[in-house]
């Protein structure tokens, strides 16, 4: 016999409290990994933005165009590799329930820019060559069944009116962090109808996207296009594009905060159940540890005895847990629209966690039950009477 | 050769409650090598007590208890826990098999605090088994055996790391009459022929009558008789 089968016939002397105990830490590293997973869903733009990208914007509010003659100036600025930009469209698609990102792009220049959709080459040329084409995300032509040279027709609100767009191009996502729910078409052939449905609009764009030589100087850049446009009509706001990605989630910090919180009180709901399973058994055999005590086991032999099998149950949850996980996300990335959220995959972080957790958790339950179980006489576990 | 058991100037109390209850005051006791000794009191006299700092499972408040020629109650709870295993075979009155082991492994347990080998340790608890009797037995859990089983069972866990001395409390006392017979028995035969040193407890007279000398205790005190 060697320790570790006792600990395992420890661990199984009550066969259902512990297999309670591993379905209780099982279902709760299921939450925790749920939550987790929406949680860098949500912030997903953020993870995935780059550091050499920068995102210039009107300065009162993301709202507010900037005009179309700030592309030279931004781009003559030394450091500034490359410039695109893009308008928010959205408009309606099939019907209002149909969302995803629709902007109107610089096709010359978007996917130099964006380097994680990926396009063919021949995609890409005729992308830029055909005004009224467009490139879809590879999430968004499955979803919609849409293939090369299909026609979509969007219903213009922001901008009324009805708009058609041939298919010309469909991206890949270059990872399982890159968004592949998002519609580009042309500027200019936004702009041109601007021109001449709505003068008053033509010129503007949404927003600049700024590639930067070197990511150490962005702040530099930053300050030097924003002092370009200072005191203009359209004063800018420069920031990395996490931080633009950051500001938008701002008005949903509260939820998320809300779910980081309830994540890691999952954990310590785990604890409690693992540490009231743990307090019980060290409690019933405290003759047992007297005994082995007698026999000549030490403190160093106990607290092996009890860690191991605190360990044991909370990895055996843990691992039920993952193993419920894995086909879970999956089950839930097929069926959560995938344009509401564009990347829900189970992280590795989130894997790390919730076993770090769980190991965290094993050892942490098994501290009180190990204290009791040493500061007990021999003579006083001899007198216990469970 | 000094005695193996050397108690000097034994005291002994408890505190409950904040209240010091005194156990043994200033004992004095010799045992010899290879004897067969019973402690006889009434409850609360202090005999399970006494057995206890002989078998180093407690400490005394003052004097000395001295074991071939080892001052046990000086030494740290680390070190005493390695005595143990080393020097003492404990029976307990209710045998405190550990249930989810089997007799094997019950009498196994001390033999993994040894470097043995799984092979060497299995010889040693055969051998231990089939002192008691039991060899037949060893796959059986405390549950499938009578009272009087597990007690051999716990007899052999006591004598497999072949201890210097083998101390009961009253190891008899959960027993009907055959069965605490066949225990007395194996007792004398471990002090007979594998000259081990026996110190029971016991309130049994019968029992008592097996040992070579009994030594009363009465509030505490070695008393010439009850």
């Amino acid at each position: 016999m060697r320790v570790f089968k006792l600990i395992f016939k420890n661990a199984l002397r009550h066969k259902l409290r512990t297999l309670l105990t591993i379905l209780g830490i099982a279902i709760a590293v299921v939450a925790f990994g749920i939550l987790r997973t929406v949680v860098t869903a949500w912030n997903a733009g953020v993870d995935a933005s780059s550091a050499n990208r920068l995102i210039s914007r009107q300065a009162v509010s993301f709202i507010f165009p900037l005009p179309y003659n700030y592309r030279d100036k931004i781009s003559r600025v030394p450091g500034v590799e490359q410039v695109a930009f893009a308008n928010w469209f959205q408009g309606v698609y099939i019907d209002k329930n149909q969302f995803f990102p629709r902007l109107a792009v610089d096709a010359e220049t978007m996917f130099d820019v964006y380097p994680e959709f990926i396009l063919t080459k021949n995609e890409l040329e005729t992308f830029k060559k055909e005004k009224n084409s467009c490139v879809v995300g590879a999430d968004i032509a499955k979803q919609y069944k849409l293939k090369l040279g299909d026609i979509m027709t969007i219903e213009g609100d922001i901008y009324p009116g009805q708009w058609q767009f041939v298919i010309r191009g469909i991206y890949k996502p270059r990872d399982n962090t890159t968004d592949g729910t998002g519609m580009y078409f042309h500027w200019d052939y936004l702009n041109d109808r601007l021109e001449a449905d709505d003068p008053l609009r033509a010129g503007d764009v949404g927003w600049y996207i700024i590639k930067i030589k070197d990511p150490a100087r962005s702040a530099e850049i930053s300050e030097q296009i924003d002092a370009m446009f200072k005191n203009s009509n359209a004063e800018t706001k420069t920031e990395t594009e996490r931080a633009f990605q950051q500001g938008f989630l701002a008005s949903t910090s509260a939820i998320i905060t809300a779910m980081n919180v309830l994540s890691f009180v999952i954990i310590g709901i785990i604890m409690l159940v693992l540490g009231n399973t743990m307090i019980m058994s060290a409690r019933e055999r405290t003759r047992e540890y007297a005994v082995m005590k007698t026999l000549g086991f030490s403190a160093k032999h106990l607290t092996g005895l009890i860690l191991g099998e605190s360990l044991f149950i909370s990895f055996l949850g843990s691992c039920a847990g993952l193993l419920l996980l894995f086909p879970l996300i999956d089950g839930f990335s097929t069926v959560i629209p995938k344009n509401f959220f564009p990347i829900f995959t189970l992280e590795p972080i989130t894997i790390v966690l919730a076993v770090s957790a769980a190991i965290m958790i094993g050892i942490i339950s098994s501290i009180f039950p190990i204290q009791k179980a040493l500061r007990t006489k021999i003579v006083d576990g001899f007198r216990f009477v469970g | 050769m000094p005695p193996v058991i050397q108690i000097q100037n034994v005291s002994k109390s408890y505190t409950r409650d904040s209240f010091e209850i005194p156990v043994l005051n200033n004992i004095n006791m010799e045992i010899e090598e290879g004897e067969f000794q019973a402690l006889m009191g009434p409850s609360g006299s202090g005999k399970t007590t006494l057995l206890n700092l002989i078998a180093g499972i407690d400490k005394p408040n003052k004097g000395k208890v001295i074991v071939a020629g080892t001052d046990i109650s000086a030494l740290n709870e680390s070190a005493l826990a390695k005595w143990r295993a080393n020097n003492v075979g404990f029976i307990f009155q209710f045998y405190n098999l550990i249930p989810v082991l089997t007799a094997f492994e019950n009498v196994e347990l001390p033999l993994l605090l040894t470097k043995l080998s799984k092979a060497e340790r299995k010889k040693h608890v055969e051998t231990a088994l089939e002192i008691v009797g039991l060899k037949d037995r060893m796959k059986h859990y405390p549950k499938q055996l009578s009272g009087g089983q597990e007690q051999r069972v716990a007899i052999a866990r006591a004598i497999v790391t072949d201890p210097l001395i083998i101390v009961g409390d009253e190891p008899t006392g959960d027993l009907d009459k055959n069965s605490a017979e066949e225990i007395l028995l194996l007792l004398e035969r471990l002090n007979k022929e594998f000259k081990k040193t026996v110190l029971i407890v016991t309130h049994d007279p019968h029992a008592a009558d097996r040992a070579h000398q009994i030594k009363y205790i009465d509030k505490g005190d070695l008393v010439e008789a009850l």
